[in-house]
């Protein structure tokens, strides 16, 4: 009984200090943590707590807020825990949480942000900065008053901690998922100024650039959309045949190197997205081994033919044809082998079983592929931006239209939404239409025999698509180790460590190690961020799936839909989504180590949370049900009885989380600033000014680094499940995820 | 035990989705007993135990443990504990941390658990293993940490869903008796839950039987086997043949009962007025004798040797017959026309 009163004093508490000795507003210089705002604390009208902001800045709305909370602690006061209460709570609290965003919305720097607030309420005598300690706490204490209140009603078998993260996660799903994007669509209609100016959104929309179909109607070009689908069309259909091939391969035939074929699964993790683009510039670029060497042989002229669609096109097919591989060899492996054998006996010979049995029980996994490698094309934003030129794809357009000489938002804006119409088409096909259709998971459990042998002519054919391709990515990988060591690619390949030693040397002086390489930021501040997201991510990830798969709420299917979307969301559009909604009032965060890490934590959730909820559905539900009976509450349960019985699949999303912050680059483009740069957005300016040796060396050494980092890992959970724990779920690390994202 | 309390619901109902899993529930289990919740799968008697647990809480109505409300309270934090059908051992804690693991959420402090701990495996025999994984424990000892585990919390009420079941044969039989022993020399209040009759009938004060998320009948186990209800309980508490008869009379609180040219007194229970009724005999009430022409007769079409007893089918005008005969000396063959009566024992009248 004391337990709820002994919760909301603790919440209340908390309270008054964000309303008495927390600055309400954002600190601009030094941030928070920086405490230079101590200095002027309480009295300045920038530092003013919550409630000096009401009384003596003019900041007369907070009011409401400060109303709400003392509503609150009047009815904890006045009456004992009761059903009434707990709707009265949630009630206050939810109202309380709904001012605070509204007025954060409503009122920006100068003042009204919207037109008719001003003209019904009229005009405002000061603005507010955005939303600061104070105000970011308050708004936390109303979510915990709301979710303390629905679980004093009942809500989830009155569980406090279950609501109250369920609470917590829709509020930071909201935030950093669904207001940015939200933003963004408003955005394509505003201006600068945030005045509504749908004139850019028109103009952008009905662009010929964007939708011209003029290579197919004449020889003039195509608009960007078309050009990005046509490329996401052939890149998928390459991906998925070779993919096919490769899987087919692995698992059918007497191939002697099949497990060396499954190590190029681990590959499309550890590789930065553009480094498969910069290898190729390497051998066909104008300078580059192949080209100068055909031009001297045989006088060919060396030509551009690879900055443009045919090389985002052959890079793409090279960086995601392991994943398709991946996705396929379930799928191959899915096909019940007494279905074959039924076939033989029915007396098919090896071509027809293949072409009527196995093929088209394959169909609904090959066409999952596809789309995997539709989405992964269109959201790559690494090599198009290398390779692209003047012939870009909508995601590398979007860039431009931001950064560039255009300085367009409203343009990006639209691209970005044309580009998320494409991949959500794209994301909804394959859940809605594919979902129903898995012929792989038909298969009954005493299935044993074997797998029919491939027909003469298909083995031939695999074998031939197999064994090239897999030297041409072996070659493009070597081209990546050699890279860095010769002095001027193409024109002078002697040996040298030149381009280590600018990246990555050290000096030893008198006040000790200086890292006099132009690498040592950037490298320091990846790894710090990745190491601050990776925990983040696997905790809100687990959570999460704690909560799918334990909890029944109202909303849930929602809720896991909406997660499991935002894997189609590409970084692109995160990225410009996050400028456009963090970068004014309420919330602004652009420029800073947090936005990035926000960034990456809802970037990779989904991935923690699709292993957490393969594991967790791996344990027992009774044992949780026996935690609880025997007096432990949820945290208590999670901690001690869930956490360590997932301990592979916490690694495994805290390794995979760690790597996905190193190699990102479609959304970190966007937010790196001169303070916080990261390891790949640093690369690609180095490619830019065409400094190939230093961008290639310092990409090989992140790919070993990561190698590293993957290979303690797997030792790390190798070693413990040597230990005779014979009921833990083995969930095995790393899990590539097939729907994850390349950029 | 400190304290044991009684369990009261009261118009309980549950609802999943469109699925009505208990319908209107009332029951009140007194003090100090155990009671049995018995039925097939999916008449809501794990549904019940759990709502009693804390672990669903019901659409509607109250329910009351020692008679303190405790609809809305969360399973942490009531006074019950539960022994699960897989135990739910922890697999990654020894046997006394798992045991030690409830007083020390009820904030016991870290010493005074292990010591309760330790007293709580002596209690089941299990003193001196408390050092080992539960994967290193035998099936029958894992369960005996399960109820240590639930045991050593002094709950107001110990719940068990079907302990039993994963133990073979023979250590069920050991098990339940050491159950029953231990809720005896104790004296907690027990919710026992089962689909197992045998297994009721032996350990129980009383037996909820239930049917589609309804009471079906509610009694001592004698009672329920000697005068069931209806013909779903009487089948459901060990077998039953149930066939048409006429009543024809009473005679004190007995009844005279026709069937083809035969007539038999059984008890009257709530008989009031002749005419058509039901019957349910037990196999092993039922006795054949090779007759060409009988008051009630019939054929055997099956007959099985079992060792100790010979099973029967009997085809007959009331329908066929299952029989059990413990005279195996003399084996009756297929074909074989038989007389039939009855013995006191083991038939009644059912009215529903």
């Amino acid at each position: 009984m004391g337990k709820s009163n002994r919760r909301l004093d603790w919440c209340f508490a908390a309270g008054i200090i964000a309303l008495l000795l927390l600055p309400w507003y954002r600190i601009e210089r030094g941030g928070f943590f920086g405490f230079s705002w101590l200095g002027n604390f309480p009295r300045g009208s920038n530092e003013a707590p919550g409630l000096l902001q009401a009384t003596m800045h003019g900041r007369w709305w907070l009011w409401v807020a400060i109303a709400l909370f003392a509503v609150a602690i009047l009815i904890r006061v006045a009456s004992p825990q009761s059903e009434r209460r707990g709707s009265w709570l949630a009630l206050i609290g939810g109202l309380g949480l709904g001012f605070l965003a509204l007025q954060g919305l409503a009122i920006g720097f100068a003042g009204w942000t919207w037109m008719i607030s001003e003209n019904t309420l009229g005009p405002l005598s000061t603005g507010q900065p955005a939303m600061g300690a104070g105000a970011i706490t308050l708004s936390i204490i109303f979510t915990l008053i709301f979710s303390f209140g629905m679980a004093e009603r009942g809500a989830l078998k009155g569980d406090t901690f279950v609501v109250g993260a369920i609470s917590l996660l829709v509020l930071l799903v909201s935030v950093f998922v669904f207001y940015p994007l939200i933003s963004m669509f408003i955005g394509a209609f505003q201006d600068f100024d945030g005045s509504f100016k749908p004139d850019g959104f028109l103009r952008n929309i009905v662009d010929p650039s964007i939708w011209s179909l003029n290579c197919v109607i004449d020889a003039g070009r195509c608009g960007i959309a078309w050009r990005t689908f046509f490329l996401a069309i052939i890149t998928a259909l390459g991906s998925t045949i070779l993919g096919l091939a490769f899987a087919l391969v692995a698992t059918r035939t007497g191939f002697r190197f099949k497990k060396g074929l499954r190590l190029l699964t681990i590959l499309p993790i550890i590789t930065p997205p553009f480094v498969i683009g910069l290898a190729l510039i390497l051998l066909f670029g104008r300078a580059g081994v192949v080209t100068l060497t055909l031009s001297n042989l045989f006088g060919i002229e060396p030509g551009r033919w690879l900055y443009g669609l045919t090389g985002i096109w052959i890079a793409q097919v090279l960086s995601f044809t392991p994943i398709s591989f991946l996705v396929l060899i379930g799928v191959v492996e899915g096909v019940s082998p007494s279905m074959e054998e039924a076939s033989q006996t029915l007396r098919a010979n090896r071509w027809r079983t293949f072409w009527h049995v196995s093929l088209p029980l394959m169909k609904p996994g090959l066409a999952n592929a596809f789309l995997i490698g539709f989405i992964e094309s269109m959201a790559d934003f690494g090599n198009p931006l290398v390779l692209g030129g003047s012939h870009g794809v909508l995601s590398t357009e979007i860039f431009f239209a931001v950064v560039g000489s255009q300085n367009d938002p409203s343009r990006a804006a639209v691209l970005a939404i044309v580009l998320l119409c494409f991949t959500l088409s794209a994301f909804l096909a394959q859940r809605l239409w594919l979902g129903r259709k898995n012929f792989a998971t038909v298969t009954s459990k005493g299935d044993s025999g074997n797998h029919a042998a491939l027909p003469r002519s298909i083995n031939i054919g695999v074998h031939a698509l197999v064994i090239p391709w897999a030297i041409f990515t072996l070659v493009v990988y070597g081209m990546i180790v050699a890279g860095g060591f010769m002095k001027t690619w193409g024109l002078d390949n002697s040996f040298t460590l030149e381009h280590y030693i600018r990246a990555f040397s050290i000096a030893f002086t008198d006040n000790g190690i200086v890292w006099t390489g132009v690498a040592w930021n950037s490298f320091w501040t990846t790894m710090k961020i990745a190491l601050a997201s990776a925990p983040l991510t696997a905790a809100v990830g687990l959570l999460t799936a704690y909560l799918i798969v334990r909890q029944r709420f109202a909303g849930r299917e929602l809720f896991e839909f909406a997660l499991m979307m935002s894997f189609a969301i590409p970084g692109t559009v995160i990225g410009i989504s996050y400028i456009m909604a963090f970068n004014l009032p309420p919330l602004e965060m652009t420029g800073t180590a947090a936005i990035l890490i926000a960034c990456f934590v809802f970037r990779n959730m989904p991935v923690g949370v699709r292993g957490g909820v393969a594991a967790m559905k791996q344990l027992d539900q009774s044992l949780d049900e026996a935690s609880l009976t025997l007096r432990a509450n949820s945290f208590r349960t999670i901690r001690k009885v869930i956490l360590p019985l997932l301990r592979p699949a916490i690694t495994a999303a805290l390794v995979y989380s760690f790597v996905r912050a190193i190699t990102s680059i479609s959304a970190v483009i966007f937010l790196v600033s001169a303070e916080y740069n990261m390891a790949t957005s640093y690369i690609v300016g180095l490619v830019e000014n065409g400094e190939y040796g230093v961008a290639i060396a310092y990409s090989s050494a992140l790919i070993v680094v990561m190698i590293l980092i993957i290979a303690c890992f797997q030792l790390l959970v190798g070693e413990r499940r040597l230990r005779r724990r014979p009921e833990q779920a083995g969930a095995v690390l790393p899990v590539p995820v097939p729907e994850e994202k390349a950029a | 035990m400190s304290s044991t309390g009684s369990v009261v619901f009261q118009n309980v109902r549950k609802v999943f989705g469109s699925f009505t899993a208990i319908h209107d529930l009332s029951l009140t289990i007194e003090p100090g007993t155990l009671v049995t919740l018995l039925g097939p799968s999916g008449c809501g008697k794990t549904t019940t135990l759990r709502m009693l647990a804390g672990l669903e809480h019901p659409t509607s109505g109250r329910i009351l443990i020692g008679g303190k409300d405790v609809t809305k309270l969360p399973a942490n934090e009531r006074d019950v504990s539960m022994v699960f059908q897989s135990y739910a051992l922890f697999p990654h804690m020894t046997a006394a941390q798992n045991v030690a693991y409830g007083l020390a959420s009820s904030g016991l402090k870290p010493k005074e658990a292990v010591e309760k701990a330790e007293e709580g495996l002596r209690l089941v025999g299990l003193a001196g293993l408390g050092d080992r994984l539960p994967s290193e424990l035998s099936g029958g000892q894992q369960q005996r940490v399960a109820v240590a585990r639930a045991l050593v919390l002094e709950p107001q009420v110990l719940l068990l869903d079907e302990p039993l079941s994963n133990l073979d044969a023979r250590l069920r039989r050991r098990v339940r008796t050491e159950i029953r022993d231990l809720q005896q020399r104790l004296g907690f209040t027990a919710v026992y839950v089962t689909h197992d009759q045998d297994e009721a009938l032996a350990v129980s004060d009383r037996i909820i039987v239930m049917k589609d998320g309804r009471i079906a009948q509610e009694g001592a186990p004698r009672e329920l086997y000697e005068a069931p209800a209806s013909s779903f309980i009487a089948d459901f508490m060990g077998e039953a043949n149930v066939m048409p008869c006429d009543v024809v009379g009473f005679e004190d609180d007995q009844a005279m009962i026709r069937l083809g040219a035969l007539t038999h007194r059984v008890p009257r229970r709530n008989v009031s007025q002749p005419g058509a009724a039901k019957l349910a005999v037990r196999p092993n009430a039922i006795v054949l004798e090779p007759a060409d022409k009988a008051p009630f007769g019939g054929v055997v079409t099956h007959s099985a040797y079992l060792g100790d007893h010979v099973e029967y089918e009997v085809e007959t005008d009331a329908g066929r017959l299952f029989v059990i005969d413990p005279a195996v000396e003399r084996m009756l063959p297929a074909t074989t026309p038989v007389a039939i009566a009855f013995r006191n024992r083991g038939i009644a009248i059912i009215t529903s």
